[in-house]
C-alpha cells in the first residue's frame, strides 16, 4: 500500500538530490550518475504508483502542512497532472542517460554545477504539474526558468547572449502572469485556483476578468514560444550544452501547455474560455494555423540539425495551442494526446542527435553523409522519431494529429485542418532531405579505401534512445486505451468525447 | 477632460505603476545596450511590485500587526489594518526578481569577458566575423 503523500515523494526526491548531487559530486564525479538516476528513477515509480491510484480512486486534493485552502497551498492530483508527472518524471529519466555521458565530454570538471541545476529544473517542473495555486505557480515558474538560464549559459559560443535574450523576454512573460495574478487578486481576494474558479462566475466585472485572462494567456505564450512570441526559442535551445537541450526542449514547453490548459479549465472555465468573448477562440485557432505554418516555413530554412528541430517544436506548440482552443473533445484529446508524444518525439530526435554529435562533433546538414552506415541503430531510431513528426502510422504522431485534424473539422476550422496538413507536408520534406543526405550519399572520408566501421554512439546515448524509439510505437499502437482510460477522464466535463 | 483628470487622479497609483512598466518595457525592447536592458527589467518588475503593494493599503489603515490576546477574543477590526498577504507575496517576488538580476549580471560578466563589450550591435558583430 502506497503512503498518501506519495505524489510529495516525487517532487522531493529530485530537489533533494539535488543538493546532495552538488556536495558529493565535488567529492568525486562518480556519485553523480547513481545519485541523479535513482532520484529520477525513484520519481517515475512513484509517479506510476500516482497514476493507478488517481485511475482506480479518482483524483484527490492535498493540502501541504495542513494549511487548509484557501489560505494554505494545495497540491492537485488529478488524472491529468498524474499522466503529466508520469510523463515529466519519465522523460527526465530517459533523458540523463544521455545527458551524463555528453556533459562528461562538453563541460569537463563542471558535472556537479550542471546537474545541480538540472535537478532542480527537474524539481520545478514537477512542481508546475502538481500545484493548486496560482502565485505557488508562478514562483515554480521561475524556478525552472531561471535554472534553464543558468544550463543555457552553459553551453559554448553564442549561448551566452542566446541565454540572456532568453532572460529578458522569460522574465516579460512571468511578469504578464504575475499582473494577471495580480488582477484576479484584486477580483476575488483569493489565489487558490479553486477557489477563484468558484468567485469568478459571480462577478460583475467583464473587463477586469478580461484583462486578468489577457495577461496570463500572453505571459503562458511567451514562456511557451507561441509563434510571434517565439524569437527567443531557437538559439537557447540551439546553443544549449546538448545535455541540457535533450531534457529542456522536450518538456519545457509541454510543461507550459499543461499549465495554459490549467489557467483555462482550473481558474477560469470552459464556458468563460471559449463562449464570453465571441472572436476569440476562432482568432487564436487563426494564429495557431499561422504559427504551424511560419514556423515549418522557417524550418525548411536551417541547415543545421538542431536548429530545424527547433523550429519544428515551434509548429507543434502551435498544434497544441490550435487544438486546446478548437473547443471540442476530439481537439482537447488531440492537444492532451499530442503532448505526450510530442514530449516523446521531441525527445527521441534530440536524443538522437546528442549521439551524432558525439561522435561526429557536428550537426551541419553537409556533415550528415554517410551516417546510416556508420551509426546504423542511432539512424533506424531517429528515422522512427522522424515519421512520428510527420506522422505514419503506427508511430504516435499520426493518432494525435488525426484527433487534431478530426476536432478542426469538427469545429469547422479549415484553415487548421490545412496548416496541420501543410506542415506535414515540410516535415517530410525536411526529414527525407536529411535521410537522403546521411543514407545514399557516401561519407566524404570513408568514400574510396577505408573499409565501412559501425561507429555507433555508446550505450548510455544509444539505448534510451532505442527505448524512446520502441516507446513511440508503443504509445501509439497503444492509443485507444490511452485515450479511453486516461485522457479522456482528464478532459473538464463535458468536453470528453 | 475633466472626467478623465478625475479618473487619474482619483487612481494615481495605478498610473503611476504603468508608466514606470512601460518605461521599463521600452527599455528592455527598444535599448541595444545589455546593461539599459537588464535594468529596464528591474524597473518592469518593481512597477508589479508597486502595484501588488498598493492594492493591499487602505486608507487609515495601521500596520498589521494585532495584540494576539485581543485579537483571539474581540477579533479583527479589518478597516484598521492593511491587508499584509500582498505584501509578503512581494517579498517571494522580490527574491525571484533580484535571483534573475544575479543571473542575468553573472551572464553579463561573461559576455564582456568573452567581446569585450555589453552592446548588443557589437557583440553581434564580433560573432559574425
Amino acid at each position: 500500500m502506497s503512503p498518501p503523500n506519495l505524489h510529495l515523494y516525487v517532487l522531493a526526491a529530485p530537489l533533494l538530490t539535488a543538493f546532495a548531487v552538488n556536495l558529493l559530486g565535488r567529492v568525486s564525479r562518480a556519485w553523480i550518475g547513481p545519485l541523479a538516476l535513482g532520484a529520477l528513477g525513484f520519481s517515475t515509480l512513484g509517479a506510476l504508483l500516482t497514476l493507478l491510484r488517481v485511475l482506480r480512486d479518482g483524483g484527490y486534493r492535498y493540502t501541504v502542512g495542513n494549511w487548509q485552502p484557501p489560505f494554505g497551498i494545495e497540491l492537485v492530483v488529478d488524472p491529468l497532472s498524474a499522466l503529466m508527472l508520469l510523463l515529466v518524471s519519465a522523460v527526465a529519466l530517459l533523458a540523463t542517460f544521455s545527458a551524463l555521458k555528453s556533459v562528461v565530454n562538453e563541460l569537463p570538471g563542471q558535472e556537479h554545477l550542471f546537474f545541480t541545476l538540472y535537478l532542480i529544473l527537474i524539481a520545478g517542473l514537477l512542481g508546475l504539474v502538481l500545484t493548486g495555486d496560482a502565485f505557488n505557480l508562478y514562483v515554480l515558474l521561475e524556478i525552472t526558468s531561471i535554472t534553464t538560464y543558468g544550463l543555457i549559459a552553459m553551453g559554448k559560443g553564442r549561448a551566452a547572449l542566446s541565454s540572456f535574450n532568453y532572460i529578458i523576454m522569460g522574465s516579460i512573460g512571468a511578469c504578464f502572469y504575475l499582473l494577471g495574478v495580480g488582477y484576479l487578486y484584486i477580483l476575488t481576494g483569493t489565489l487558490n485556483m479553486a477557489d477563484i474558479a468558484r468567485i469568478l462566475p459571480g462577478l460583475a466585472a467583464p473587463a477586469a476578468v478580461a484583462t486578468a485572462f489577457a495577461f496570463l494567456m500572453v505571459g503562458l505564450w511567451v514562456k511557451m514560444a507561441f509563434f510571434p512570441l517565439h524569437g527567443w526559442l531557437p538559439n537557447a535551445y540551439s546553443h544549449a550544452p546538448t545535455g541540457a537541450g535533450v531534457m529542456i526542449a522536450p518538456l519545457m514547453t509541454k510543461v507550459t501547455i499543461y499549465l495554459m490548459i490549467r489557467v483555462m479549465f482550473s481558474i477560469f472555465s470552459p464556458d468563460y474560455t471559449f463562449f464570453a468573448h465571441p472572436g476569440v477562440q476562432a482568432g487564436i485557432v487563426w494564429a495557431a494555423s499561422l504559427a504551424i505554418l511560419c514556423s515549418s516555413a522557417l524550418a525548411l530554412a536551417q541547415r543545421n540539425l538542431r536548429r530545424m528541430l527547433t523550429y519544428i517544436l515551434l509548429a507543434e506548440v502551435g498544434y497544441m495551442v490550435g487544438g486546446v482552443w478548437l473547443a471540442n473533445g476530439s481537439g482537447m484529446t488531440g492537444a492532451v494526446l499530442h503532448i505526450v508524444n510530442d514530449a516523446l518525439m521531441t525527445l527521441c530526435l534530440f536524443l538522437a542527435a546528442a549521439a551524432i554529435i558525439y561522435r561526429t562533433g557536428s550537426l551541419d546538414f553537409d556533415r550528415l553523409q554517410g551516417l546510416y552506415r556508420r551509426m546504423p541503430l542511432t539512424m533506424a531510431a531517429f528515422t522512427v522519431g522522424a515519421f512520428s513528426l510527420i506522422g505514419v502510422p503506427p508511430t504516435c504522431g499520426f493518432f494525435s494529429k488525426w484527433y487534431l485534424i478530426l476536432g478542426a473539422v469538427e469545429a469547422g476550422h479549415w484553415e487548421f485542418v490545412a496548416a496541420l496538413l501543410a506542415s506535414s507536408l515540410i516535415n517530410a520534406v525536411l526529414f527525407f532531405r536529411i535521410i537522403e543526405t546521411a543514407y545514399f550519399n557516401p561519407a566524404p572520408d570513408a568514400a574510396d579505401s577505408v573499409p565501412l566501421r559501425s561507429e555507433e554512439a555508446p550505450a548510455l546515448l544509444l539505448n534510451p534512445l532505442l527505448v524512446t524509439a520502441v516507446a513511440l510505437v508503443a504509445v501509439g499502437l497503444g492509443t485507444g486505451p490511452l485515450v479511453e482510460n486516461v485522457i479522456r477522464l482528464a478532459l473538464p466535463p463535458g468536453f470528453a468525447p | 477632460m475633466e472626467q478623465l483628470l478625475a479618473e487619474i487622479v482619483a487612481k494615481y497609483n495605478y498610473w503611476l505603476y504603468v508608466v514606470l512598466m512601460m518605461i521599463g518595457f521600452y527599455a528592455m525592447i527598444g535599448k541595444r545596450n545589455l546593461v539599459k536592458k537588464l535594468l529596464g527589467m528591474n524597473i518592469f518588475q518593481t512597477a508589479i511590485i508597486l502595484f501588488y503593494v498598493s492594492i493591499g493599503v487602505k486608507r487609515g489603515g495601521g500596520i498589521p500587526i494585532v495584540d494576539k490576546h485581543a485579537a483571539l477574543t474581540q477579533g479583527v477590526d479589518v478597516a484598521q489594518v492593511v491587508n499584509p498577504l500582498p505584501h509578503v507575496l512581494m517579498l517571494t517576488a522580490i527574491v525571484v526578481s533580484v535571483s534573475v538580476t544575479g543571473v542575468a549580471l553573472a551572464i553579463l560578466v561573461r559576455l564582456y569577458r568573452q567581446y569585450g563589450t555589453l552592446e548588443e550591435d557589437e557583440i553581434l558583430e564580433k560573432i559574425g566575423r
